[in-house]
């Protein structure tokens, strides 16, 4: 069963340094309170893994908290580049960071072969590009029934993995809605995980039996954090803070202002400083 | 009467004209999510829009800055997980089309995304590639959008990260992969379609008021005109229109 736990003390339990960690949420329900709480923890040499990396992990890896990216599309969606990942690969700065990167198709299948308990992942995929030859970890399976040949990606299976949903019940079932992403997929194919929900309530008031309900006892810890995906978003709660993707443009393309930015609105708030967003796009 | 307009403008219409009413088109963020919803609001009415975040015949009253803002789920008929959009409805052959946006492009209409410079020690690291490798070799076929420069259109690129023709024209049928790839490049100047024999994108199509000497200027090779080159119809009051409210809506919309 899962545990409810404050989200500090779920990040100390859960999340080491040298951690194989991911945290998903395709666009929506992006975890940024547990990334903050990691920041504020000062984890060290995470491998971070994300389909796209974001701007939780621009602000984890220009924090200092990885050593390497496992991704498959790493700019600020719309608006440009992660200014703090690319400093990291252009400049080493604040650490060098070593990327894995593959497409979109390999990471949704290498995330639910790690959910399916199986060593790889096969897709009709990379063909005729070139990452095949900068990442030896695509490498290619002959189907033994047509003799067509298939690519192939590991499985995921992080240490940690962390998620926003909805809503947990008293016994800390989880619900998503909406662009489930490869959430399921992530809980199911790591070790340890955490799962932060806007509200836990008496019934999950999920709109049809096939929502996305993770059982309790697939989840590591629950943890209560309003508003704890901004500025990313929570169906039915808040919508996408565009404005905020825009200005993070120019918060992240320098060091200093992006520091500044961090030690005023993470390292010296808690995840409380997320209510606020809480209710923010529920007009 | 003519109408005034923009280039930008001119390529978007000129992209959306080329979607019909029945397909089912994968959608790339930006200048083709643009494109494949002006469509829809004009004459393809029909037309199902799948973005890659799982939403399926979404018909968003503004445009996305990303790929998967809530207005995609909550217009959509239904919204599929990211593996099932990826391995059901994209590898499993469902799209008629899919249309990419790029930063550089080549004669065969082969894509980069991912970096300028050496892989390893770039000069210019860019996003990489999301979803576009497979979609470039699943959908049907390609429609591509992308405003011309010489930055942009390149002579070889550096790095592929999604195959058009191939770097030589030839290596899609060697690959043994039974989709066209692209079959249509949309720009600001101009209309590029692949040369029946050769695959190299050839210029079919020029907008009102551009010139041949402007399209060579803006490419980063030697652009083929095709035998009989086509003047674009210049966008009518209703594309105006319809463009400039969407645009107009959806920048109120992410102003915040």
């Amino acid at each position: 069963m899962a545990k409810f736990l404050d989200l500090a003390s779920a990040v100390e339990e859960m999340v080491h340094d040298g951690d194989v960690l991911a945290m998903e949420g395709f666009t929506h329900l992006i975890p940024f309170a547990a990334g903050h709480e990691i920041i504020r923890q000062k984890r060290r040499d995470l491998t971070l893994i994300r389909m796209t990396p974001d701007l939780i992990y621009d602000q984890m890896i220009g924090m200092g908290c990885a050593s390497k990216l496992i991704f498959s599309w790493g700019g600020n969606p719309g608006v440009g580049s992660t200014h703090r990942i690319r400093d990291a690969v252009e400049n080493q700065w604040p650490r060098p960071l070593a990327i894995e990167e593959h497409s979109h198709a390999a990471m949704a299948n290498a995330y639910e072969a790690g959910a399916a308990n199986l060593p790889f992942a096969m897709l009709r995929g990379y063909i005729g590009v070139d990452l095949p030859k900068v990442n030896p970890q695509i490498r290619k399976i002959t189907c033994p029934y047509t003799g067509e040949e298939l690519a192939t990606v590991p499985a995921i299976r992080p240490d940690v993995g962390i998620v926003h949903a909805l809503r947990a019940d008293r016994e800390g079932n989880v619900l998503l809605e909406g662009i489930t992403g490869c959430q399921k997929e992530v809980v199911l194919a790591s070790k340890r995980t955490i799962v932060t929900v806007e509200e836990v309530v008496d019934d999950l008031r999920a709109s049809s039996p096939n929502s996305v309900i993770l059982p309790s006892w697939t989840v590591g810890a629950v943890v209560v954090v309003p508003g704890g995906s901004h500025p990313s978003y929570a169906h039915g709660y808040y919508k996408r803070d565009n404005s905020f993707y825009i200005a993070w443009d120019k918060v992240s393309r320098e060091r200093d202002t992006f520091l500044a930015w961090m030690e005023e609105n993470v390292m010296s708030k808690g995840p409380d400083a997320f209510a606020v967003h809480a209710n923010g796009g529920a007009a | 009467m003519s109408l005034s307009y923009k280039p930008n403008e001119m390529m978007t219409i000129a992209a959306a004209r080329a979607l019909r009413n029945d397909d089912v088109c994968f959608v790339g963020i930006g200048a083709p999510s643009a494109a494949c919803n002006l469509a829809r609001l004009t004459h393809a009415p029909q037309i199902t829009l799948i973005y890659e975040s799982g939403t399926i015949a979404t018909k968003p009253n503004v445009l996305p800055l990303s790929i998967g803002d809530g207005e995609l789920c909550d217009t959509a008929l239904t919204t599929v997980s990211v593996p099932e959009m990826f391995r059901y409805w994209l590898q499993g052959g469902r799209m008629t089309v899919g249309f990419l946006g790029g930063a550089q492009i080549d004669r065969f209409a082969n894509l980069n995304t991912t970096v300028v410079g050496d892989y390893h020690n770039p000069k210019v690291r860019l996003p990489g590639g999301g979803g576009a490798p497979e979609i470039a070799t699943n959908c049907r076929e390609i429609f591509i959008i992308m405003a011309m420069g010489k930055r942009a259109f390149v002579d070889k690129l550096p790095f592929i990260t999604s195959m058009g023709h191939g770097p030589t024209g030839r290596e899609r049928r060697a690959l043994g992969v039974a989709s066209k790839g692209p079959t249509r490049l949309i720009t600001d100047y101009c209309i590029f379609e692949p040369d029946p024999e050769t695959q190299e994108m050839t210029v079919v199509s020029i907008h009102p008021g551009a010139t041949r000497e402007e399209i060579i200027e803006n490419c980063g090779w030697t652009p083929t005109f095709a035998a009989s080159v086509a003047e674009t119809r210049a966008p009518d009051a209703l594309e105006l229109e319809v463009l400039r409210d969407i645009q107009a809506r959806t920048k109120a919309a992410h102003g915040g």
